[in-house]
């Protein structure tokens, strides 16, 4: 397993290589300019000298090598001397916003926090809720409570995020008032009140999305233990006289739990990747608002640094995906 | 053995149902017997005549729904094993009645190491602390014959071949002292060398145990090998059921007979073409007023049509299911 870990993990830099290259390029290829943006006040020969200061007027394989330059020697440096107080970088040019001119990691830091608590909170909650919906309905199928958890799976499945939310705040903040309609950042949890009102303004956007999330696995769960409950091994389960809670929640979960785990692992990435259009919709000002706003602003390096930092995880957590299936699963070995 | 000892397990009237969309299926009707402690009761019968049924339905180890067990007593130790609460039905399943099932290749978890699923009844029913429990799962592992006991406790099913998985489930089976075992077409899906192993191993296990074995099978010649008694079911019924001597020897039923015919002979002329049972099993769509293997009958009456034979006596621990061993028709 180890051995396999590690091959992986070497055969991951390649890929991971190609990905940037291939970002790059499409970013390179596709239009949109920079400067767009600027006042039309600015003669156009400022501009050409704005566009050199930014490097610009390289061509794109050299621009490219500095970019991973900086992402993988120049970033770590700065990682590293903020942490230990030591001066590794010595001054070394960092990957700098071409909107807000400051290094795209202080800006990432700022909004990952945002992006943790609300997305990655509504995973959370909708794993939690997922799994003992979809056990007890694949257990008690055709149930009323399997055909209440159906529909409720088919609306948060299909209901689309932006409709549900504003459909949340109109109800919730607008007409009964008991939950605010926009996260606020700046506050600051340092008391009981300011804890009550985080869990508030949190409320609605990760309701929204743990329905979405909720919806998903839990049909996956429901699916893997209706494969699992008909098999030889739940009679002899049961032959063997034991409880109808030890056969379900150990025997068939157990086995039930392999593809769900996958599933769930594979998810993970979408959580940093934020969830654009929620984070829109209750304004709260995390990864998926600041890659939108980075690429309305074509500001590469930000839209290059933020889309690469996604593919490593979602690299990693493939791996992750698979050395947890054979974990779980005895018969699958990778050596 | 004599007919004055008292069953350990005793059937009366056992009906089950299956509800289905089209309709309900009569899978089991009025089926009696009764089962002796120490004796091997052989249950032969083609697929779909519901073998597997009756012997699941005593430990209500169907689906339900779609089956229900309608009418019957199955009166094991004093107690009526129909009547049982949840719980008391499962101190007997695996406490006292061992259940070995078809398939070895998907009877066993796939995720639990082979020592852990034979620990578990032990700890459930016996109530043994985990180094107790271990012990007697090696022991029990000797038992049937697997060699390096106590290094395969910890391996997974897929590490082990068919006939040793079959051997771990009859280990499961046999891990709380049952009084009775029921082996549900234990060898069907082995080779016949691994076959011929498991049934030497049964043989042997029943002389040193002492414990009740229903067999269930399709393969008379694994019935002739091993079983004291033998019942013949078709169609959801006993239609015959004799000591296996007095079966071989002189089989009273149709069935029975044309089941005997389409047994390959070694000796003598190679028949052309094997002997088949011409026909289909029926159908069983209500509760037989009628013989149901009339369709397929070569001695078939107007008779057979109307009326559901009972089972006929005709002396040594013998009876069958047929007009033609009716007393009074019989001495025509």
């Amino acid at each position: 397993m180890l051995t396999y870990t590690i091959r992986r993990l070497l055969l991951a830099i390649p890929t991971l290589l190609f990905i940037a290259l291939v970002i790059f390029l499409l970013l390179e290829l596709s239009p949109g300019d920079p400067m767009a943006q600027m006042p039309m006040s600015i003669p156009p020969e400022v501009k050409e000298r704005m566009r050199e200061a930014l490097g610009l007027d390289q061509p794109w394989w050299v621009r490219f090598y500095l970019w991973l330059y900086q992402f993988f020697v120049v970033e770590p440096q700065y990682w590293i001397d903020g942490l230990f107080g030591t001066d590794l970088a010595e001054g070394a040019q960092r990957i700098i916003s071409f909107q807000s001119k400051s290094p795209v990691f202080d800006i990432i830091a700022e909004r990952i926090p945002q992006t943790l608590w609300v997305v990655g909170m509504s995973y959370v909650v909708g794993v939690l809720i997922a799994l003992p919906i979809g056990i007890a309905s694949a257990y008690y199928q055709y149930s009323w409570f399997d055909q209440i958890g159906t529909f409720i799976s088919m609306v948060g499945f299909s209901v689309p995020t932006f409709f549900t939310g504003v459909l949340l705040i109109v109800v919730f903040s607008v007409n009964l008032g008991w939950f605010p309609s926009i996260y606020d950042t700046t506050l600051v949890v340092d008391s009981w009140a300011s804890l009550g009102q985080q869990i508030k303004q949190m409320a609605m956007p990760v309701f929204v999305l743990a329905l979405y999330n909720a919806a998903q696995i839990s049909r996956f769960m429901r699916a893997s233990m209706l494969d699992n409950l008909g098999q030889d091994y739940v009679r002899t389960a049961r032959a063997k006289g034991m409880r109808e809670k030890v056969v379900v929640l150990r025997h068939v979960l157990r086995n039930s739990m392999i593809p769900v785990v996958t599933v769930i692992a594979l998810g993970v990435p979408q959580v940093f990747g934020g969830a654009i259009i929620t984070e829109q919709v209750f304004k709260v000002n995390g990864l998926g608002q600041l890659l939108i706003l980075a690429v309305q602003g074509n500001d590469i390096p930000m839209v290059m640094t933020l889309t690469f930092i996604f593919a490593v995880l979602i690299v990693l957590f493939n791996l992750i995906a698979d050395v947890l299936y054979g974990l779980l699963d005895p018969r699958i070995r990778y050596d | 053995m004599p007919d004055t000892v008292k069953p350990i397990l005793s059937v009366e009237g056992l009906q089950t149902v299956f509800n289905t969309r089209k309709g309900e299926i009569h899978a089991v009707n009025h089926v009696d017997f009764d089962l002796r402690a120490g004796e091997l009761l052989g249950v032969v019968g083609e697929s779909g005549s519901g073998k597997s049924v009756t012997m699941m339905s005593l430990l209500k180890l169907l689906p339900m729904p779609p089956a229900e067990v309608r009418n019957g007593r199955a009166m094991f130790d004093g107690r009526d094993l129909l009547q049982l609460s949840d719980d008391e039905l499962r101190t007997v399943r695996g406490g006292e009645i061992g259940f070995v099932f078809q398939d070895p290749m998907t009877s066993l978890n796939p995720v639990f190491t082979v020592g852990f699923q034979i620990m578990e009844p032990l700890r459930t029913h016996m109530g043994l602390s985990k180094r107790d429990a271990k012990k007697r799962a090696q022991e029990l592992l000797e038992l049937v014959g697997i060699p390096d006991a106590a290094r395969r406790l910890d391996d997974y099913p897929h590490q082990f071949s068919g006939g040793m998985r079959q051997r771990v489930m009859i280990a499961i089976a046999l891990a709380c002292d049952p009084k009775v075992l029921i082996a549900d077409e234990p060898t069907t899906a082995l080779d016949v060398t691994i076959q011929a192993q498991i049934l030497e191993l049964m043989k042997d296990l029943r002389d040193r145990l002492g414990m009740a074995v229903i067999w269930i099978t399709h393969d008379l010649g694994v019935i002739a090998g091993i079983a004291d008694r033998v019942m013949v079911m078709y169609g959801g019924q006993v239609v015959e059921h004799a000591p296996v001597k007095e079966l071989f020897r002189n089989p009273q039923h149709p069935y029975t007979k044309a089941l005997l015919k389409t047994v390959p002979s070694l000796s003598g002329e190679r028949a052309k073409r094997l002997t088949v049972i011409e026909g289909q099993p029926p159908i069983l769509s209500s509760a037989p007023n009628a013989c149901s293997f009339r369709d397929r009958c070569p001695h078939a009456m107007p008779r057979c049509g109307t009326e559901n034979p009972a089972r006929y006596g005709i002396g040594n621990g013998h009876d069958a299911a047929c007009f033609l061993v009716e007393p009074e028709v019989a001495h025509v």
